[in-house]
């Protein structure tokens, strides 16, 4: 397992808002050097790289920003509406090295000739605002944002946004939606928003994370990120560690690391493991098998799951998978933005045969009905939300479906014997 | 414009690029269900019934909003698609009440439909339902969120083709509900009660404030006499609600069927339309003699006044102080109509028959007490006339044509068009041409004002004074050219002498009370049929129509009389948007 560390190498610094300290430590050096380069040079030096998105869908940063087109008035937003259950890297980071981020916005502003940042920023974060706010104005102060940056033609100005505590806002077009001052429903593509986002303008929208590791290509090379990590999902990775484990936390660690390394390197399972959700709520839980799993894009793909945000969720053998189920259920009905039909109406019938179970009241039908239930979202669920439903309940249902049928048993048993 | 030409289940078919495949399986003869497209309206993909598979696509796509592509292959209709349309629709009815049989929307709901259409005999989930009060706050519109199923299209013609935005989704996930802002009711919201929603609304989640049963007290009580009026565009829609075609003139029969149900006096609405012409026409050249101000906007509209009441305050000045022709027929009925048969104005209960939910609000406004009460005690919607015309069981179709009261009902062409966007601009130019020139008009049709457009302009030579003219239909429209008048206002100019706006899409005959379906393309059938009684008609100028030169000699004096302001002329105030009542 390797040592190398970028973002949590920031993220020592004793006062991460005092932006001297940033920049004696190498911070800023990567925009200097990208903007020495033309706006296409630095595109295609983040395409060698071979940078993907880490929000979750893991789309090629450097392809997005080269899909930019269109009108000149264009928009950066910086996802930070951070709302995956088990997940919290990108808190750390703009908590940590909030000027890492300022520094990849400018560099992908330049890019791709955005004149405006927005950083949107999950409600349930509000000391991120002030604290972002105040390094925003430290930067402007230093020349690293605002006009004429670094005594360059390139002006580039961020604003921070709060959100309003919606999970479906973490998907882009929602987010982009809400940042409109629009109700946060998701919009289907094409139009692609780096053609049509923000009032009709060109806009990408980069998770905090794959900002953050932007500086790295300008100050260590993009062969250098790309020599990292395993082929395919080059570079570092943060993961977000909870559950079971002896020091649940964030972790970096290059992309292709394993559960079990990832394990070890947090301390070890509190108890026998049982399972372990990977990439957030709308994920697989896998069980013990998950050990083995390299951590990137193609091998969770394989596995039938998704890297998503890199959250790990480790549960040991005295969770009840029932209540897990009851859990994750109740996230997703909670979370539904209630546009389309499959998921207004059947997260909300999920959540409740999952509490009808959870409370020992559930019936044996209700394992199909679920079933069936998911395949109707699956299969006409406007975004990719109401689809992904079928990643937790399959694989709970699949893996743990005996111990659910046994307590549903036991508990009409019970009940019997009660009476 | 290019043609694509795909395959839909087998079948090639060639349409213009762009057509969506929803619309492409339409021409091909094939009917994909959806719960949340509407024909008007831009689609959303809501409801997600509407998905079909394209090969070499993953997954389903929502028909709706996929564009048709060069040798597409859509199958509309696998064994796994209506698995899914039927899981939808078994979510949609365990969230639904199931009270099918008192819904006034039994037998035309679109989710009944469609659940019988896919045969949904049993639900496998838990019913739950909302357990919300229903909304009757408002005069014109009852809310039933128990029964929404969250569609949209209620909110999209409320905020985008009226831009009133009175109701929007409130709420996350399941429970997600239209509503008022800040959970405000419908009747203290900045809803103008023009009903388009309920026109839009698939289910019985939003429909009118039914008056039936008043009426049935009125009609059975023998010391009242029901005096009704007929509004222009009723008598060319009430046929569809009995299997007529839309445009179809059924004015006879419909002077008939009142008769039948026990309706003592019969007079029409077309009658006041000719009179507040008369009136109009005379103001206007009021305003033409004295330089302003201009432009007029004609007042016939209640949602249009309420509308402007609340959005456009600084223009009520510009706003014809003439009643609408509802008001005008109310007030003669209580004074002029009781006063000559010698009747007690308190037995007389005045009723009228409207395409529209929004009389009802102006009928209870407090400035329309002419008479010293309720000048019109009901207002009743195209839709309930005809329920109540099928509770007696009167065959409509093959009624024989009737004939209204004389005194307050004889009409000219020019006034059955009011029931058109561009009528009462078209009957105002007719009339006022005539009385500023003393001369013939030789040509009365102005077809440059006629038509579903959204906004019109025309110029008309008025003897050598160009007058400019616009009419907008939809309150979209409305504020394009009123944001216009409002900057002309505030540079002290004008671009225009006479603006005539209807609130809904079409005018009239597109109001929120008409028989649903009331769709745009239903709406211009029915303009046609008021523009061809138009052309049948012996007179066509309502200052020709003789009952209303018999009323200014007997009782009004001359138009803009003391006594015609009394009774025909009202004033507007500026309104808050919410009320914020207890």
């Amino acid at each position: 397992m390797s040592n190398i560390q970028y973002i949590t190498g920031f993220a020592t610094l004793e006062n991460p808002l005092d932006i001297d300290s940033f920049v004696a430590k190498g911070g800023f050096s990567g925009l200097h050097s990208a903007l020495a380069k033309t706006p296409a040079e630095v595109i295609s030096e983040v395409k060698r790289s071979g940078l993907r998105g880490r929000g979750g869908a893991g789309f090629p940063t450097g392809l997005k920003w080269e899909s930019v087109a269109g009108d000149d008035e264009r928009y950066l937003v910086c996802n930070a509406d951070e709302g995956e259950p088990g997940t919290f890297k990108d808190r750390f980071v703009l908590e940590h090295a909030p000027f890492l981020v300022l520094e990849g916005m400018a560099i992908a502003a330049y890019a791709t000739g955005a004149q405006t940042g927005y950083v949107y920023v999950r409600g349930e974060y509000p000391h991120v605002v002030a604290s972002l706010s105040s390094a925003i104005a430290s930067a402007v102060k230093a020349g690293y944002l605002g006009e004429h940056i670094l005594g360059s033609n390139f002006s580039f100005n961020v604003e921070v946004r709060k959100g309003g505590g919606s999970y479906v806002v973490g998907d882009e077009t929602a987010l982009l939606n809400s940042l409109m001052g629009n109700r946060g429903y998701p919009f289907l593509k094409p139009p692609f928003p780096t053609e049509k986002g923000l009032w009709g303008k060109p806009t990408i929208v980069n998770n905090v994370e794959t900002l953050a590791y932007v500086p790295y290509i300008f100050t260590h090379g993009a062969e250098a990120f790309a020599s990292i990590g395993s082929s395919g999902s080059p570079g570092l990775k943060l993961f977000s560690i909870s559950g079971h484990i002896a020091h649940p936390g964030v972790y970096e660690f290059p992309m292709g690391t394993t559960v079990r390394e990832l394990a070890a390197a947090a301390g070890g399972i509190l108890g026998n493991l049982k399972a372990v959700q990977i990439g957030g709520t709308a994920g697989p839980i896998f069980d013990t098998a998950a050990l083995d799993y390299p951590l990137d894009f193609a091998s969770m793909r394989k596995a039938g799951g998704a890297l998503g945000s890199g959250a790990l969720v480790f549960m040991n053998t005295t969770v009840n998978m029932a209540h897990v189920l009851e859990v994750t259920m109740r996230f997703f009905a909670e979370e539904s933005c209630g546009q389309c039909f499959p998921c207004r109406y059947g997260t909300r019938q999920l959540a409740f045969m999952a509490n009808k179970i959870a409370s020992g009241q559930g019936r044996l039908e209700y394992l199909d009905l679920m079933r069936d239930t998911t395949h109707v979202m699956v299969g006409a669920s406007f975004c990719p939300f109401g689809q992904s439903i079928a990643f937790p309940l399959e694989s709970l249902l699949d893996r743990f479906g005996d111990e659910i049928v046994s307590f549903i048993k036991q508990q009409e048993f019970l009940k019997e014997a009660a009476v | 414009m290019k043609n694509v030409t795909l395959t839909i289940n087998g079948k090639k078919i060639t349409v213009p690029e762009h057509t969506t495949v929803f619309s492409a399986a339409e021409k091909a003869g094939i009917s994909i269900p959806a719960l949340c497209r509407h024909e008007d309206l831009e689609p959303k993909g809501a409801c997600g019934m509407c998905i079909v598979k394209i090969e070499g696509q993953p997954g389903y796509k929502r028909s709706c909003v996929t564009a048709v592509e060069e040798g597409m292959e859509v199958l509309t209709s696998t064994a796994e698609i209506r698995d899914i349309r039927r899981g939808i629709l078994e979510l949609v009815l365990a969230a639904h009440p199931a009270d099918c049989l008192q819904c006034i929307k039994h037998g035309k709901c679109e989710l009944q439909t469609l659940a019988e259409r896919f045969e949904i005999r049993d639900l496998r989930y838990d019913r739950y339902t909302r357990g919300l009060p229903v909304d009757r706050s408002s005069f014109g519109i009852v809310r039933d969120m128990n029964k929404c199923i969250g569609c949209g299209r209620c909110v999209q013609v409320c905020n985008e083709v009226q831009t009133v935005a009175s109701i929007f989704f409130h709420g996350r996930g399941s429970n997600t509900i239209v509503s008022p802002a800040y959970g405000t009711t419908m009747g203290d919201s900045v809803c103008v009660n023009c009903g388009q929603c309920i026109v839009y609304c698939p289910v019985g989640a939003l429909y009118e404030k039914e008056a039936i049963e008043e009426v049935w007290k009125a009609i059975d009580d023998p010391d009242k006499i029901v005096v009704t009026q007929i509004a222009p565009a009723v008598r060319v829609a009430i046929g569809e609600e009995f299997g007529l075609e839309p445009g179809e003139l059924s004015i006879g029969k419909l002077y008939s069927a009142l008769k039948a149900l026990g309706i003592d006096v019969v007079f029409d609405t077309n009658f006041s339309a000719d009179l507040t012409i008369v009136e109009e026409a005379t103001e206007f050249l009021e305003r033409l003699k004295e330089s302003g101000p201009f432009p007029l906007i004609t007042s016939c509209s209640p949602g249009w006044i309420k509308f402007g009441e609340t959005f456009y305050p600084e223009l009520l000045e510009n706003v014809s102080s003439c009643k609408s022709p509802q008001q005008m027929l109310g007030a003669l009925i209580k004074t002029h109509y009781a006063e000559s048969r010698g009747l007690d104005r308190n037995k007389i209960v005045s009723l009228s028959i409207m395409p529209c939910t929004a009389k009802k609000f102006e009928a209870g406004r407090p400035e329309m007490r002419s008479s010293g009460a309720r000048d019109v005690d009901y207002v009743l919607t195209t839709r309930e006339i005809a329920r109540m015309i099928r509770q007696v069981g009167i065959d409509f179709r093959n009624l024989p044509d009737g004939t209204p009261d004389p005194l307050l009902s004889r009409y000219s062409g020019a006034a059955t068009i009011f029931g058109a966007s561009g009528g009462v601009m078209e009957a105002a130019l007719r009339t006022a041409y005539e009385l500023a020139t003393g001369k013939a008009l030789e040509k009365v049709d102005f077809v440059d004002v006629r038509g579903m457009t959204g906004v019109k302009e025309a110029e008309i030579d008025v003897d050598g004074t160009p007058i400019k003219v616009a009419v907008t239909n939809g309150l979209a429209n409305a504020r394009k050219i009123l944001d216009r008048v409002a900057e002309d206002k505030r540079r002290g100019r004008s671009s225009y002498h006479f603006i005539e706006i209807m609130a809904c899409a079409g005018g009239c005959v597109g109001g929120g009370g008409q028989p649903i379906p009331n769709t745009l393309a239903r709406r211009a059938r029915r303009i046609e049929g008021l523009y061809r009684e138009d052309r049948s008609l012996p007179l066509r100028k309502s200052h020709e129509n003789p009952e209303i030169r018999a009323l200014y000699a007997e009782f009004l004096g001359s138009p803009g009389s003391e006594k015609a302001h009394a009774l025909l002329h009202t004033k507007y105030s500026p309104r808050e948007q919410y009320q914020f009542s207890e």
